[in-house]
């Protein structure tokens, strides 16, 4: 699903360069969900944001789906972005004058479907994170887990073949982070390749496979054993 | 742009942001709103101006008899010139094309009574044409006419205010005053635009007055009027022809500066159209500062609204927003907003002027206007700067990758 080869990216911080990326090299199967781990500054955001289109590559092939992501414009990564990916932030990131129901049919007007079309299907997608009562209300009527169930249906909406989550957990309490787990896990199940990037090991932990970041490079890529977060739901 | 979904969002985005929306629009409606009053307090202070400067016709030459300065011709300086009613008819011979009407005037002050009330006011003697020197407005009845002057009859047109000293709430048409030591009957009541002075004059026919005057043929002075098609250069030779033949008639060396004197009140035109021109100059430099400060207004909200969204412009862009339609968004919505509290503050500042418009005539403010395409015009001006001054910021938000909008916090 997703082939990345020999990725480089620095940032220019004034006169001096920082290298964040230092040669990447992985690849992603579909159906796979994996946790990118790492400390701050280890460059892992970086390669999710190149990965979702937000941020560009200096060197190095991207290819995504059999479709290799080079010579972007903005016009263009927008439509591969809405064609491609799902987006999990972990600000959650919604538009808070919208209500849930209209925030997760966003996706779904950029792709140009009508409006009542849409929001049935909207409803729906808010029905599978559980929220579907709560689909007339503002984020700021919402829990933090609740808004990042909205996110979540809103990144799952556009049917992405790739979901990407920013520290998907790294706003919530325990509590609410292993609710929030245990619906990625239940979209993995569903066939839904899934990216996430997280510094919690617990979190980690709940992935199929897990690639550590340091420095810029992965000093470790291991499949793991799935721990299911519905154990530790109720 | 007539997309119904596209639409839709625009809407609910409006209203969901309504201070945003409020400050934007606000904006636009109050400059509107000041362009309108400010440009028509302009207009009502340029016709307060012509009016008082343009009552009189424009186009006439007064000619007044002196005394010489020079001998010419076997006659001595300082000679008395007059006018007589042999002049009249050689102005009509002479220039038969160039002249519409000839009039003469013959000032003299008199007492005036009617009944208990009495006052002094000033009687021109004159022939038919003088209503259109001084474009006298008749209220009731007729001006003095040709047959007034073959027959020479006490006939007498008055003033508004003669009538109003001395017939109070009286209809004067076909009453008698007494003028001097003769008995008038009043034919006609007029009023005039230029001033209250003007309102107190009687007129008589000339021809009467020269009656009185023991049967002379004399005339003080001579008004004639030209085709306004002969424009300022035409008005100007016919003064120097109208010169060189009394001169000649009346024996005056062509150098000599007195003798006859002229006034030619297209000179008058001339300068108090400058000063109109230099009166509408500052009218319009004083709309266009505020057009270009309603501008500056607009673009002000306009950036601070791209900036405020940059955020949401970011979460668009990431749920597969293009440039091209985050900039159609936020152009859309800002002509949407100008365009509808453009037309309030145009509806508002126009129904502002017409309400205070009567009472501001004190101020010389006379009928404030502002002609509709002006005011459209103006708004249009104004959604067209508010557009671009939204496009500028907007296509800038819609270039930002949205990883730096998202972070913007």
């Amino acid at each position: 699903m997703i082939q990345i080869k020999n990725l480089h990216k620095s940032y220019q911080m004034g006169s001096s360069s920082l290298h964040v990326l230092k040669g990447i090299n992985f690849n992603v199967e579909e159906g796979e969900l994996v946790a990118i781990m790492g400390s701050s500054g280890s460059g892992k955001s970086t390669l999710l944001n190149i990965l979702g289109m937000l941020d560009t590559a200096e060197e190095g092939d991207y290819i995504l789906d059999d479709v290799p992501i080079k010579d972007l414009n903005e016009t263009k990564a927008a439509k591969y972005r809405n064609k491609f990916l799902g987006f999990v932030f972990q600000s959650f990131n919604l538009i808070n004058y919208k209500t849930a129901l209209e925030n997760v049919s966003l996706p779904l007007y950029y792709q140009g479907i009508p409006r009542k079309e849409r929001q049935q299907e909207a409803l729906d997608y808010l029905e599978k994170v559980g929220l579907k009562d709560w689909a007339t209300h503002l984020p700021s009527e919402l829990s933090g887990g609740q808004k990042q169930r909205v996110a979540i249906a809103r990144a799952l909406a556009s049917k992405p073949k790739v979901l990407l989550a920013d520290e998907p957990t790294g706003a919530l309490d325990t509590t609410t982070s292993y609710e929030v787990m245990d619906l990625i896990q239940k979209i993995n199940q569903e066939g839904k390749t899934i990216l996430v990037v997280t510094h919690e090991l617990d979190i980690a932990q709940m992935c199929k496979r897990i690639v550590l970041l340091k420095d810029g490079v992965i000093i470790e890529d291991k499949k793991v054993e799935q721990v299911f977060a519905s154990s530790y739901v109720q | 742009m007539f997309n119904r979904d596209r639409w839709r969002e625009i809407f609910e985005t409006i209203s969901k942001n309504k201070l945003r929306t409020f400050l934007s629009g606000f904006t636009v409606a109050l400059g509107i709103f000041i362009f309108i009053i400010l440009f028509g307090l302009g207009n009502g202070l340029k016709n307060s101006f012509q009016e008082f400067f343009l009552d009189d016709a424009s186009n006439a030459i007064f000619m007044y008899p002196g005394k010489t300065s020079m001998p010419y011709k076997g006659f001595k300086a300082n000679r008395r010139i007059e006018f007589d009613n042999e002049d009249l008819e050689d102005i009509q011979t002479n220039f038969p094309l160039l002249i519409e009407y000839t009039t003469p005037r013959i000032s003299r002050s008199g007492l005036t009574r009617y009944k208990g009330e009495n006052n002094t006011y000033t009687t021109r003697a004159i022939a038919p044409g003088h209503q259109f020197v001084e474009k006298t407005i008749l209220m009731k009845g007729r001006f003095i006419n040709q047959s007034d002057l073959n027959k020479k009859a006490k006939h007498a047109v008055i003033g508004r205010l003669v009538a109003k000293d001395l017939f109070k709430n009286e209809d004067p048409l076909g009453k008698y005053i007494d003028i001097g030591s003769s008995v008038y009957k009043i034919v006609g009541v007029f009023q005039d635009d230029g001033g209250d002075r003007e309102e107190r004059y009687i007129y008589i026919p000339y021809t009467t007055r020269q009656l009185l005057e023991k049967g002379n043929d004399k005339v003080d002075q001579i008004i004639v009027t030209f085709p306004k098609e002969l424009g300022h250069v035409g008005a100007l030779a016919l003064e120097s022809s109208l010169k060189k033949y009394f001169k000649d008639k009346k024996s005056i060396d062509p150098q000599d500066p007195n003798g006859i004197y002229f006034q030619n009140l297209t000179d008058d035109l001339k300068q108090s159209q400058q000063f109109a021109v230099v009166l509408q100059l500052i009218v319009s430099f004083v709309g266009l500062g505020t057009l270009i400060a309603g501008i500056i207004g607009i673009s002000n909200i306009m950036v601070f609204v791209v900036k405020e969204r940059t955020k949401e412009l970011g979460i668009r862009k990431a749920l597969g927003a293009t440039p091209r339609s985050v900039i159609q968004m936020i152009l859309q919505e800002s002509i949407f907003i100008t365009a509808i509290s453009g037309y309030f503050g145009l509806l508002f500042g126009v129904f502002v002027l017409e309400s205070i418009g009567l009472k501001l005539e004190d101020y010389f403010i006379k009928n404030p206007f502002i002609d509709i395409g002006t005011a459209i015009t103006a708004t249009i001006v104004l959604i067209i700067f508010g557009a671009v001054a939204g496009y500028i910021p907007a296509k800038r938000a819609a270039r930002i990758k949205p990883i730096v909008a998202l972070r913007d916090e």
